[in-house]
């Protein structure tokens, strides 16, 4: 069976059936991913180019490892620049890739809606690796996989993303995606953090994150950005860490298991302490190799549709 | 030359004037309103507009004409023609040229330049030195070398206190302050703030950034006894604001652009940069207000906020595009379909804000359909149904989202100065 559609550019819309469809088959790659010679023929004599705008060490060599396992031919371009400043438009540079006999497109930018304007220039497959604060949908991808992992279903488990989700690419693509696999979705931080009309969306919001513990089966916790810009959204570190973070103290206050996720890297002492950070070491790196697996899932069922 | 306009409905609100007739037109002046003898058919040019009508030339009071500075994009020439193969007669230009318009000797320029064009050229002065909202510009200088308002276009007068100055300096001239309307420490996103830019993953701008700007405006125009001319008005707040202020009696007038009562934020969903323009593209709330506000009067005229940009300057990240569309040659055809053919405005209606109030906020003499008057006339005709189609376009550029789109009502000729524009080619009259 394959999947309804030629390109990967985020989650929303996706049907269930071809989340499930990728899940499924990143289950047995990542068995390959366990044997001692790590790779299987089936993306041979394909071309893929890792087009990253933005840098992104962690999902560019979780892509590049997962199109080498495929023995795919994986070329890696790097723009720091945007087009614009660089003087070559956006499309000059695509056309350029395209003519180098290129099969598929690996696409990370900072501004919203390129993997969908790279469709409309280019008949590559594109995989949308995160594009400004719209989607990252294998990210998403791999954190079911993981939660998937641990429970044993999606349906049903309740999932609360916590932190900055006016800015994450991460959340909306959780958000689709959960929402059509039959989970519950909530979000949780400061309300300067939470997007506007996120609630349409079928998504409770909590500004308590005592309240996000204890009503969850999942915690997602997305990375704080430290920078100036992302500072005008709360008073300081301290105030956010206090009110928002998750300590070793305020889960034994409460009592409550759950399991927590991180896209990586962490703030130790902003979203997560050092504490609850060491416990989960497992679970992140598990995340990790689950990356692989899943990116090796949507570029195989891609790549052989054809 | 003599020509004769033949079985033309003769429109214009201003003469109470609404009758089928002909019209003979000699070296650029109404010599006869009636019944075409033998004798004029003989000596004349004749043209048959049974069905068609005719009124004072159409104005669009917000075009960016590029020129000085960006003659790549649009220069005066194609602009004008641009205009002329709309429909309008007059037009009014926006100062972000480069320089800009904050001199007495580019308003020169621009009016020596477009002297020989069938369409009236009148510039809009900058408020400020470069737009940049610290130093008043020369005002007075702007007004006698024949300025018709004043705007930092493209930016909020940046200041309530030079906008206060600048309301008071300009009742000298009788002359409105146009404002862009925008707070720019709320704004700066890619598209408007609503479910949409939540979906797009669009940094957003919120509609109070205008509504804020209005406001302000508003109560300084109050306070000042002033006149303010709202540019592109978007918002349903900002209508429910300026619809208050002139209950009030406040000195207030205000322009819509078709896109903002044709299109929502819907639009956006494809990333199409011809879908970028500031202000942004709002939700059906804001239209359902504009609609309403055009029917009542609050909102005074149509403008197009004609912004020719390159085709590379497009062809980029939404992010990065430039805001705007070109629009003098898809304004009068929006404008019947989605205001006349949908019953919002009557035909009078139509003409008050396609060609008469234009001029009244900017002080230009109305042109009259009259014996002895000069042809200052647009012919048109409210039910051709047609198709936009880019590559037509008379503009240099072509950056417009209504490409294929198919409207109905179509201007057909413009008269003026001499001039007739008709099919494609100039006519001396």
């Amino acid at each position: 069976m394959p999947l309804t559609s030629r390109h990967l550019l985020g989650l929303q819309g996706v049907p269930k059936e071809d989340i499930l469809l990728i899940l499924d088959t990143a289950t047995t790659f990542k068995e390959v991913l366990d044997r001692p010679i790590k790779k299987v023929p089936t993306l041979q004599g394909k071309t893929v180019v890792n087009l990253f705008y933005e840098n992104s060490t962690r999902t560019r060599i979780s892509f590049e490892l997962a199109e080498k396992r495929l023995s795919a031919d994986a070329l890696n371009f790097s723009v720091s620049t945007s087009s614009v400043k660089k003087g070559e438009t956006f499309k000059d540079t695509i056309r350029n890739i395209e003519a180098m006999k290129v099969d598929m497109i690996v696409v990370r930018h900072s501004a919203a809606g390129v993997p969908y304007f790279l469709t409309q220039i280019s008949n590559c497959n594109v995989i949308n690796a995160g594009d400004g604060t719209h989607e990252h949908p294998t990210q998403a991808l791999l954190d079911f996989y993981s939660i998937r992992e641990k429970l044993g279903r999606l349906q049903g488990v309740r999932v609360c993303i916590v932190g900055d989700i006016a800015h994450s690419r991460v959340a909306l693509s959780n958000i689709f995606g959960l929402k059509a696999v039959g989970a519950e979705v909530s979000v949780c931080g400061p309300a300067t953090m939470i997007p506007g009309f996120i609630e349409d969306l079928g998504v409770k919001v909590y500004h308590r994150i005592d309240d996000a513990i204890m009503e969850n089966d999942v915690l997602n916790v997305l990375r704080i950005q430290l920078e100036r810009k992302a500072r005008e959204y709360f008073p300081s570190i301290r105030e956010y860490h206090n009110y928002f973070g998750i300590t070793r103290e305020r889960l034994d206050r409460l009592g409550k298991d759950i399991l927590i996720l991180h896209p990586g890297p962490i703030n130790r002492g902003v979203e997560l302490s050092s504490e609850i950070a060491d416990g989960m070491n497992q679970i992140i790196l598990q995340q990790v190799t689950n990356g692989v697996a899943v990116r090796m899932a949507v570029l195989y069922l891609l790549g052989t549709q054809n | 030359m003599k020509i004769a306009l033949k079985n033309i409905i003769a429109f214009n609100p201003e003469q109470n004037l609404n009758k089928k007739t002909s019209l003979i037109i000699e070296d650029g002046i109404i010599t006869k309103i009636g019944n075409i003898t033998p004798e004029d058919s003989k000596n004349s040019k004749v043209y048959d507009l049974t069905d068609k009508y005719c009124s004072p030339g159409f104005f669009d009071m917000h075009v960016h004409l590029r020129e000085p500075g960006r003659e790549d994009k649009e220069t005066i020439e194609t602009g004008a023609l641009a205009a002329a193969n709309g429909g309008f007669t007059g037009i009014a230009c926006m100062p972000n040229t480069t320089p800009a318009i904050d001199s007495a000797e580019v308003v020169t320029f621009i009016k020596e330049k477009a002297k020989n064009n069938l369409v009236d050229i009148f510039p809009v002065g900058a408020v400020t030195v470069e737009r940049k909202g610290e130093l008043l510009s020369p005002m007075a200088e702007l007004y006698d070398a024949g300025a018709v308002a004043f705007s930092d276009d493209g930016v909020a007068v940046k200041s309530s206190r030079i906008l206060r100055t600048a309301l008071e300096y300009a009742k000298m001239f009788n002359l409105p302050i146009i404002d862009h309307c925008e707070d720019d420490s709320l704004a700066g996103g890619a598209m408007n703030e609503s479910f949409n830019s939540t979906l797009l993953g669009l940094p957003p701008i919120p509609s109070v950034a205008e509504d804020i700007i209005v406001s302000r405006d508003l109560l300084l125009a109050e306070y000042l006894d002033a006149r303010i001319h709202i540019a592109h008005i978007s918002t349903r707040r900002s209508v429910e604001l300026v619809r208050m202020a002139k209950s009030r009696g406040i000195k207030v007038s205000a322009e819509v652009t078709p896109h903002h009562f044709t299109l929502t934020d819907d639009a956006v969903k494809t990333y199409d940069t011809n879908t970028k323009m500031n202000p942004p593209l709002r939700t059906n709330a804001d239209v359902t207000a504009i609609l309403e506000a055009l029917k009542d009067g609050t909102i005074d005229c149509i403008a197009s906020d004609h912004a020719p940009h390159a085709i590379e300057e497009k062809e980029v990240e939404f992010e990065d595009a430039p805001n705007g569309i070109v629009g003098l040659e898809t304004q009068i055809g929006l404008a019947f379909t989605e205001l006349y053919h949908k019953k919002i405005l009557s035909l009078e209606q139509m003409i008050e804000k396609l060609a008469i109030n234009a001029r009244k906020i900017l002080n230009i003499p109305i042109p009259k359909i009259e014996v002895g008057a000069e042809a200052n006339l647009t012919i048109f005709d409210p039910d051709e149904i047609w198709t936009v189609d880019i590559s037509k376009f008379k503009s240099k550029s072509k950056n417009s989202p209504f490409n294929k789109r198919l409207l109905q009502g179509r201007s057909v000729a413009v008269l003026n100065k001499g001039k007739m524009y008709y099919k494609g080619s100039f006519i001396e009259i």
